[in-house]
């Protein structure tokens, strides 16, 4: 997928969130996302994989404007939509939109759900006023859901089913992109498919891009053409999803890897599993060096010393480890043995 | 039907729960075994009734609404439904333990994590305090958590959310339960968290030779830790099996539908449609004469809507409940 254009393209970015009372005037600083750089092309899903506290979801935010970038560019198309305020940033609001996890939790539970949507295209000013209640139509059936529902409130859906308006309404403003925070992690596994099915067929008819975090990697591998993995605040490897999956270079990305599970219980993995130990250190106090030297299987002295870059080790694949060398080999395969 | 060895033997199992709108049959006479040291996993989408089976066999299930119709609960040949409340509280977190899938809500954030333990240790084994601390010290360092002499004074909110797991499974194997109940234990919790968890659970049957009934609706997590599948919809089991058998040569198309739109089980390739169950789970109160799967199933035939399928006996330890394999397949009177 390297013919689109770029719709999005983050730029170093950083989110830090002052923790703490402050009244002895030592406020710490949580650098949720410390650095962060990627672009995410016209048609495509973009992948960010990680654990909890990796920064994923601050990363979502702040693109979508909804916490307070410290510092970099996050740019849609020409816009800079890092730098717009107030009356600006409203007016293009439409062009980019958001799914959370909680579709429950993302509806007004006193309002009707046909008029939710509506509400979304009465706001964003989508095309004539006139118009607008049958566009409401056309979405809400585009997600498989019958026109007689839009009376009903969101407590009468199910959680598939609220979901599914949750999308309607985010493609309300035809956007250019569309971030989905765990959009199907809440769902039932039969639900899930269902959901994911009907993201991949709205990109295929409608061109949609998606950004799509999650945790899991069944879910991602499936709905991803390119992947970045996440680790205490910054993407630590990122490539192509075939070549992410089939030859992950970067020690952390292996562990996620070889945790999933193998849906074969022949092949079951404990031998093989590379069992991290412990849980990521506090994004507040994070450690000098590379940050996932603390729990790395491979790591040396510099590793604990030097923070390590960001190279391109082969066509599209980018990771950050001293173990690995510029041409992309690996130097700790030889220790495992 | 019933192996000598079973360590537990459910057998005809049914509960019901009064609702508004009527009586709703939860559980509808359902059988399984399992044996000392082997894992179950009990499979199925939400609202199936895996967890309020594992409600009723530690007795649990809140009465009213709830209600045991029919059934024996036979734990090492002892019916589980007859014992009194006093007897059952021998059962309870002794013999039988579980872990739910949020352990933040199980524990009590006012007591120390070592604190807890040790009430259970002591409850069920007598002893002094000193030395129920002792052992619960002893159980925070086989579930591996570090510094578990300190870390038993601390409280709930100072775990992660793994760590807290942990506790859970330390708490719940003190007292080395023939038979832990793991209720989701990893759903709450990181891919690599999970594999620890995973890990730590298969080492301490390995140790102990705890059974283990697994409840998940994860078909990767039933790859990693079963021994036997028993697969359950709208209060039924409708596939029961080994687990390779069930992974690899899976018979109730709900079973083939669970493992085929799980995207990591990878039928199909990446960004291709994953195979659907259409619909949702059929309600408790509106069930018909047929098949419960019948409505969502592709290869339903005109049989399947008017009549339950019975549970058919395929060799040792398989069985599954559909009239495409029904050995008789003549409608029942």
């Amino acid at each position: 997928m390297s013919t689109g254009d770029v719709v999005l393209a983050v730029q170093d970015l950083r989110v830090h969130f002052p923790v703490g009372s402050g009244l002895l005037g030592s406020r710490a600083l949580v650098k949720a996302v410390d650095g962060v750089s990627f672009e995410v092309r016209r048609g495509s899903t973009f992948g960010i994989v990680g654990e909890s506290g990796s920064g994923k979801s601050s990363t979502a935010l702040a693109i979508m404007r909804l916490a307070e970038i410290t510092s970099g560019s996050v740019r849609l198309g020409d816009t800079d939509i890092g730098a717009l305020q107030g009356e600006a940033l409203r007016r293009e609001r439409h062009r980019f939109q958001m799914v959370f996890q909680d579709p429950y939790a993302s509806l007004n539970p006193r309002t009707r759900v046909g008029d939710a949507i509506l509400d979304a295209l009465h706001l964003m000013q989508v095309g004539p006023v006139a118009e607008r209640p049958e566009r409401a139509r056309y979405l809400f059936t585009q997600m498989g859901l019958k026109a007689e529902q839009m009376q009903l409130y969101p407590h009468q859906f199910s959680g598939g089913q609220r979901q599914r308006i949750v999308l309607a309404r985010a493609l309300a403003g035809q956007p250019e992109l569309v971030v989905c925070d765990e959009p199907v992690s809440a769902l039932d596994v039969a639900i899930q498919a269902q959901m994911l099915n009907l993201m991949l067929r709205l990109q295929r008819e409608f061109g949609l891009t998606y950004l799509f975090i999650s945790h899991d990697l069944g879910v991602v591998r499936h709905m991803c053409h390119e992947v970045a993995v996440m680790y205490l605040g910054r993407i630590v490897e990122r490539a192509g999803r075939d070549t992410l999956f089939a030859k992950p270079l970067h020690p952390y990305t292996l562990a996620l890897w070889s945790a999933a599970p193998t849906f074969d219980p022949q092949a079951r993995g404990r031998s093989q599993r590379i069992r991290l130990q412990g849980d990521p250190p506090s994004p507040i106090d994070v450690p000098t060096g590379c940050r996932f030297a603390g729990r790395c299987p491979f790591a040396q002295a510099d590793c604990r010393s030097q923070d390590p870059v960001m190279r391109e080790v082969a066509s599209g694949h980018f990771v950050a480890c001293h173990r690995v060398a510029d041409d992309g080999t690996p130097s700790y395969r030889s220790s495992l043995g | 039907m019933t192996q000598p060895q079973s360590l537990l033997s459910v057998q005809d199992l049914s509960v019901e729960f009064k609702t508004r709108q009527g009586t709703a049959r939860v559980l509808d006479g359902i059988h399984f075994d399992i044996r000392r040291g082997q894992t179950l996993a009990l499979v199925g989408e939400s609202g199936c009734g895996k967890s309020v089976t594992a409600l009723a066999l530690m007795r649990l299930i809140a009465e009213p609404p709830g209600r045991v119709a029919a059934g024996r609960l036979l734990f090492e040949g002892r019916d589980l439904l007859r014992l009194s409340e006093a007897d059952m509280r021998q059962v309870r977190g002794n013999r039988i333990s579980m872990i739910f899938q949020e352990p933040m809500t199980s524990l009590n954030p006012a007591y120390s994590v070592g604190n807890q333990i040790a009430e259970a240790v002591q409850l069920h084994q007598g002893g002094d305090w000193r030395a129920a601390m002792q052992r619960a010290v002893q159980m925070l360092e086989a579930v591996g958590i570090p510094a578990p002499q300190r870390r038993a004074h601390e409280y709930p909110h100072q775990f992660s959310g793994g760590m807290r797991q942990r506790v859970m499974i330390a708490m719940a194997l003190a007292c080395k339960p023939d038979l832990l109940i793991a209720d989701e234990p990893t759903t709450a919790l990181d891919v690599t968290v999970q594999a620890q968890i995973f890990d730590l659970i298969a080492d301490m049957r390995e140790q102990t030779g705890t059974a283990v009934l697994l409840i998940t609706h994860d078909m990767g997590a039933v790859a990693e830790m079963a021994d036997r599948v028993a697969v359950m919809y709208a209060g039924h089991i409708v596939e029961n099996g080994d687990v390779q058998e069930i992974l690899q040569s899976p018979l109730h198309p709900y079973t083939r539908g669970l493992i085929a739109c799980a995207p990591g089980a990878r039928t199909v390739q990446p960004g291709e449609y994953l195979v659907e169950i259409p619909g949702t789970v059929p309600s408790l109160l509106e069930r018909g004469a047929g098949c419960l799967f019948a409505q969502r199933c592709s290869q339903a035939m005109a049989q399947c809507h008017a009549a339950r399928p019975p549970l058919t006996q395929l060799g040792a330890g398989r069985s599954v409940m559909c009239w495409l394999h029904a050995s008789q397949p003549e409608a029942t009177a």
